[in-house]
Order: C-alpha cells, then sequence, then structure tokens
C-alpha cells in the first residue's frame, strides 16, 4: 500500500464572509481602538447609575465649581470637578454617554427605516413614484442638515430632546433613501432576483426578503457613520439651546449652561466637549474601518 | 457644451420651486395660528382676528398663497420681520457680507493647509506623515466644532491674551464701512491699527469654520491623489526619467482635482450649517447667528426667508460646480 503523495494541492481554507470581515477590520488598528472605546461606551452607559458616583442631577450646593481632583483645590470626591450648582461632573458626563448613545440608536433607526422604504419605493416602481421621491429628497438634501434641523425643532414648538431626534432623523433619510436605491437597481438586474420573480415571489417578498438583505453592506456602513454625526449633531442643538433642555446631562446642553464660566473654570467646558469628541472620533474610525471591511475596492 | 449648461440648469428648476415650496409651508407648520404667533401673548378680538387673516392675504386658498408667494419670491420679496418691521431681503444682505468675509478665510484655510496635506499624504503613503495627517484628519472632522471655538477662545483670548474674545473689530475704531466687508472697510479707513484688529478678531472664528472642510478636504484629495497615481500615465511619466514632484504637481494633480473640486462645492453647505455655531461662539454678527436669534425671537418670516436664500445659495453653488465639473471633465459633459 502507497500513501496518497503528499503533494496533493490541498483546498484554500475557506473564510465565511463574516470572519472575512472581522478579520480586514481586525487589522486595522483604528477600528480596533475604535471599536475598543465604543465598548467601553456602551458598558458605561448601561451600567451608568453604577459607575456614576452621584445621581447627574443631585445638587452639592456647598461645593460648586469645585475644581478637577488633580487640580489645586480639588478633591477626589468630585474627580471632574463640580458645575456651577455643585452637581457632579463625571456623574454627569456619564449620563451624557447613556444619552448620547440612544439619541444616536434612535436617529440611525428612523433614518435608516425612512430611507429604506423610499429608496425601495424607488427602486422599484421606477416611474414617477421615482422621480417624485428623489426630487424630494433632492429639496431635503439641498439645504445644509444642521440648519434644516434647526428650522424643524423651530416649528415644531417648544424645543426639547425628542423633536431635536426626530428633526435629525429627517435630514438623514435622503443619504439612506439614496443608497437604498441605488443598490436596489443593482440587485435588481441580477439573475437571482428574475428567477425569484419568475418562481412567482410576490413584490413584497421580492423587496423585503429577496433584494433588501443584499443591499445592507452600504447602509450599515452609513449608519455607523450618521451614528457620529448624530451625536455632534444633538449635541449641536443642545449647544444653540435647541435641543435637550437644562437639567438633562446632555453634552451639548451642558456646554451651552457653563459657557458663564468660561473664565472661572474651564473644566465644566472641556469635559463635556472632550466625550463628544472621544465619542463621535471612535465611531468614525470603526465606521471608516467597517466601509474598508465591507467594500474592499474603496481601501486604499 | 450648450446643450449640456441648459439640461443642468433646468434640472434646478424643479428643485428651486421645491424649496420655495417648502419653506412656504415651514411657517404654515407653525402650531398656533398665523396671526396669533404676529400678536404674541396680548390677545385679540375677533373681528381684528378676521381683519388681520384678510389683511395678510391668508383667508385665501392656498394654491393662490401659494402663487402668490412665488411671485413675490421671484420679485425679491421675501416678507418682513416680525420684530424688526424690516425686508427680509434687507436684513438677510445687510450680514451676509459679515458671514461671506468668515466663510471666504476659512475655505481660504481649508484649501491652503488641506490640498497639501492631502497631496503629501498619499506621495508618502504609510508614512508617519501619512498616518499623523489622516489621524489629525478624522479628528478635525469629528470635532464638535462649537467646543473647539471655545477651546480656542479658552486658550489664546483668556489663557495668552494673543486674540479677543468676540465680534469683527475692536471697540476703539469707528469709521462707517461701506462694503460690509470688515477686512476691506478697516483698509480704507485711515484709522491705525484697524486692519490689525479686523485680522486678530477673525482668527479664531475662521480656525474653527475652516476646521471641518479642511480634514473633509485634505482625505479627499488624498484618495483622489492615490486613485490617480496608480494609473499607468503615471508610470509612463516616471518612466521617461521625470522627477517625482514634476509627475505629482503636474501630471497627476490636475487629474486628481477633479473630485476634489465636487467636495469643496459640497463643503458651501457645510460651511453654512458651520457658520450657524462658529458665529454664535464668536458673537459674529453673520447669518448663522441671526437666524438662532430669529428661532429665539419666534421671528418665522425671518427665519422662512433664510433658510429660502441659504438653500437657494447652495444649489446655485451645486449647479456652478456641476458646471465646471462638465468643462473639466468633457467624459461628464458629453454623456447622455
Amino acid at each position: 500500500m502507497t500513501t496518497a503523495p503528499a503533494t496533493t494541492p490541498t483546498a484554500p481554507k475557506v473564510v465565511s464572509p463574516r470572519r472575512e470581515i472581522w478579520l480586514s477590520m481586525r487589522a486595522n488598528k483604528g477600528a480596533m481602538a475604535g471599536l475598543i472605546v465604543i465598548v467601553l461606551l456602551i458598558l458605561i452607559a448601561v451600567f451608568a447609575d453604577i459607575v456614576a458616583p452621584y445621581s447627574p442631577i443631585e445638587q452639592f450646593r456647598e461645593n460648586f465649581l469645585q475644581p478637577p481632583a488633580w487640580v489645586e483645590g480639588g478633591s477626589w470626591a468630585f474627580p471632574l470637578g463640580t458645575d456651577d450648582v455643585g452637581r457632579d461632573m463625571l456623574s454627569r458626563i456619564i449620563h451624557g454617554a447613556r444619552l448620547s448613545l440612544i439619541i444616536g440608536c434612535i436617529v440611525v433607526t428612523i433614518s435608516l427605516a425612512l430611507g429604506i422604504f423610499f429608496g425601495l419605493m424607488s427602486g422599484f416602481f421606477k416611474g414617477v413614484v421615482d422621480i417624485a421621491i428623489m426630487r424630494f429628497m433632492d429639496i431635503i438634501l439641498s439645504i445644509p442638515s444642521l440648519l434644516l434641523s434647526i428650522v424643524i425643532v423651530a416649528i415644531m414648538g417648544k424645543p426639547d430632546i425628542a423633536k431635536a431626534m426626530i428633526a435629525i432623523a429627517i435630514t438623514y433619510v435622503p443619504h439612506y433613501a439614496r443608497l437604498a436605491r441605488a443598490a436596489v437597481l443593482t440587485e435588481l438586474s441580477k439573475d437571482y432576483v428574475t428567477a425569484s420573480r419568475v418562481a412567482g415571489a410576490s413584490t413584497r417578498r421580492l423587496m423585503l426578503d429577496t433584494v433588501l438583505p443584499n443591499c445592507m453592506a452600504p447602509l450599515i456602513v452609513q449608519a455607523t457613520l450618521s451614528f457620529s454625526t448624530a451625536i455632534l449633531d444633538a449635541a449641536a442643538l443642545g449647544f444653540l439651546g435647541l435641543g435637550a433642555q437644562a437639567p438633562t446631562p446632555e453634552w451639548g446642553t451642558m456646554l451651552a449652561d457653563s459657557l458663564k464660566f468660561l473664565q472661572r473654570a474651564p473644566w465644566v467646558v472641556t469635559f463635556p466637549g472632550l466625550a463628544i469628541l472621544i465619542t463621535v472620533l471612535a465611531f468614525n474610525l470603526m465606521g471608516d474601518g467597517l466601509r474598508d471591511a465591507l467594500d474592499p475596492k474603496l481601501k486604499r | 457644451m450648450v446643450r449640456f449648461l441648459l439640461t443642468r440648469a433646468s434640472l434646478v428648476v424643479p428643485t428651486f420651486l421645491g424649496i420655495v415650496f417648502l419653506a412656504f409651508i415651514l411657517i404654515r407648520l407653525v402650531p398656533g395660528d398665523h396671526v396669533e404667533v404676529r400678536v404674541g401673548e396680548r390677545g385679540i378680538s375677533p373681528e381684528r382676528h378676521a381683519q388681520l387673516l384678510h389683511d395678510m392675504g391668508l383667508d385665501r386658498p392656498l394654491y393662490v398663497q401659494f402663487a402668490d408667494y412665488v411671485g413675490g419670491v421671484l420679485q425679491g420679496d421675501l416678507g418682513t420681520s416680525i420684530i424688526t418691521h424690516r425686508p427680509v431681503l434687507d436684513e438677510f444682505l445687510a450680514l451676509f457680507p459679515a458671514t461671506l468675509e468668515l466663510s471666504f478665510f476659512a475655505m481660504l484655510l481649508a484649501l491652503g493647509i488641506g490640498l497639501p496635506a492631502g497631496i503629501i499624504a498619499a506621495v508618502k503613503r504609510g508614512s508617519i506623515f501619512d498616518h499623523t495627517i489622516m489621524g489629525a484628519s478624522l479628528t478635525g472632522y469629528s470635532m464638535p466644532i462649537f467646543w473647539w471655538g471655545l477651546l480656542l477662545i479658552l486658550t489664546f483670548s483668556v489663557g495668552l491674551g494673543w486674540t479677543p474674545v468676540s465680534g469683527r473689530i475692536g471697540n476703539d475704531f469707528f469709521f462707517e464701512g461701506t462694503s460690509g466687508f470688515m477686512i476691506y472697510d478697516a483698509f480704507m479707513s485711515d484709522e491705525e491699527g484697524a486692519l490689525t484688529s479686523a485680522f486678530s478678531h477673525l482668527i479664531l472664528p475662521t480656525i474653527v469654520l475652516g476646521t471641518i472642510p479642511l480634514a473633509v478636504i485634505a482625505r479627499m484629495t488624498r484618495s483622489a491623489m492615490l486613485e490617480v497615481l496608480g494609473e499607468d500615465y503615471i508610470r509612463t511619466a516616471r518612466a521617461k526619467g521625470l522627477s517625482t514632484w514634476r509627475v505629482v504637481g503636474v501630471h497627476a494633480l490636475r487629474n486628481a482635482l477633479i473630485p476634489v473640486v465636487t467636495v469643496i462645492g459640497l463643503q458651501v453647505g457645510v460651511l453654512m450649517a458651520g457658520a450657524v455655531l462658529a458665529e454664535t461662539t464668536f458673537s459674529w454678527p453673520g447669518i448663522g447667528k441671526w437666524l438662532v436669534e430669529s428661532i429665539n425671537r419666534r421671528d418665522y418670516p425671518a427665519l422662512q426667508g433664510g433658510v429660502l436664500l441659504i438653500a437657494s445659495l447652495v444649489m446655485a453653488i451645486n449647479l456652478g460646480v456641476d458646471l465646471l465639473y462638465g468643462f473639466l471633465n468633457p467624459r461628464i459633459r458629453h454623456k447622455r
């Protein structure tokens, strides 16, 4: 008996697409750093009540505008200092992380859902429906997004965080709708869709079960990237007094409230902004990495 | 070329009408009655209410009102501010030079640093330069610019005392501006130190407003440049023995700039949105600050007119960029 020659070529190891994406992400240092920060943020947000030393709205009147622990006059009782009514900055920032992530989730969900709806409609029904939807999207796009969300909040009456989220979500819909439409049009010309149609699949089934799953890649990338812009825009609205209102520990609102103390207590301005920057940067890093992983053509 | 120009320009008409319609509808979506918004909390008798509705033409059918509004807009009538009782267009035009001046310098900064940074990053791909520039530009892109402004004020105005905190020029200058562009007016005035003062007021707002466009332009230039550098004709140019900088600066740059032009055009919208934040941070008396104040004062006609003008401006500039793009790239021009 002779054994099979050792030179038999071994089949290349099959890597599942999901694993391939993960491997590509892991090779990207920036994306991994972003991912780690995001996981930390999620943990902080989920366990905010345990992690935060105090309630975000508890006032220690005798300790107002106390500097951070490492500055003279600070104490470790309030590691990042206190604001003008003696609320612990660290606790407020931790609870702000929870709020910001919720804002990101809600805004992305609303705009993704509406965008997919309009994109599918546009791609499937073509003709007048397509033209009407896309023209409308063009109009929304011609108004700078922050400006449009300001206007939407303004016409909805007294500003609050829910109105701000709706306003921001509306301004993002066109991006998703365009991406979804483009992806749908590409997929519709492929054989598997024709096969499915010939087999008698209903339009609804074609839309949601056949075509949509194959259109998700660009939408997921856009969702990650707009997660960061949503947080940024919500903070901007808060800063302008058109988002979350006073006692809410929203980072942008905290900045607006602390403007008066800019010279006296720079820390009440520094930390909320730093929190915004780090969060947004983390999502952008991961979004970039995800885009490279999902679409190798774009990689450079 | 003429055909291309006309097709592109005609596509703008429905979008413009859509914007006008949006602006028209917008003011009608405000909760509460238009008359009540205007009279505020003073209260009003039903007869006077009906009279005012009639005077403002609000008792007519909606399509008549819309036609009327479009007619007004085309003749430059954008309504009257509730607060100042001046035409909205006049208010806008009086403040617009301030925003334009700031945006101009911000764009100058973004291009002056963004283009070379992007080119260097692409040519030295993978080097420490590349990583630093790309890291910095992603940070800039993620920057909450209102906070960035406060940080700069803290460091350079409060800490070092190098730059003023807000406004366009020092309080000790009294010349009458004619153009609305402070740099120009200060230059034309005979007062000593006026120009320096105007520039020192401009520095921080310019940095703040320019940050995001700078980051976007650097990233875009880099990726466009990388794509072009991989083309065969670049290899040919290199093989001919041309110097790296000649290849990059003359052969590659010209083609790499085409997509960058589009991105620059898109930044106009970003600048207008950024102006709202930067002007609020630095009390810069421009359109952005005016819009936020209009919202706080419930001056809806001002808001309506302002949004319409800004959207039209963004649309016009995008059209201009589109046409320029066709001019630069014959493939676009001749596509059917």
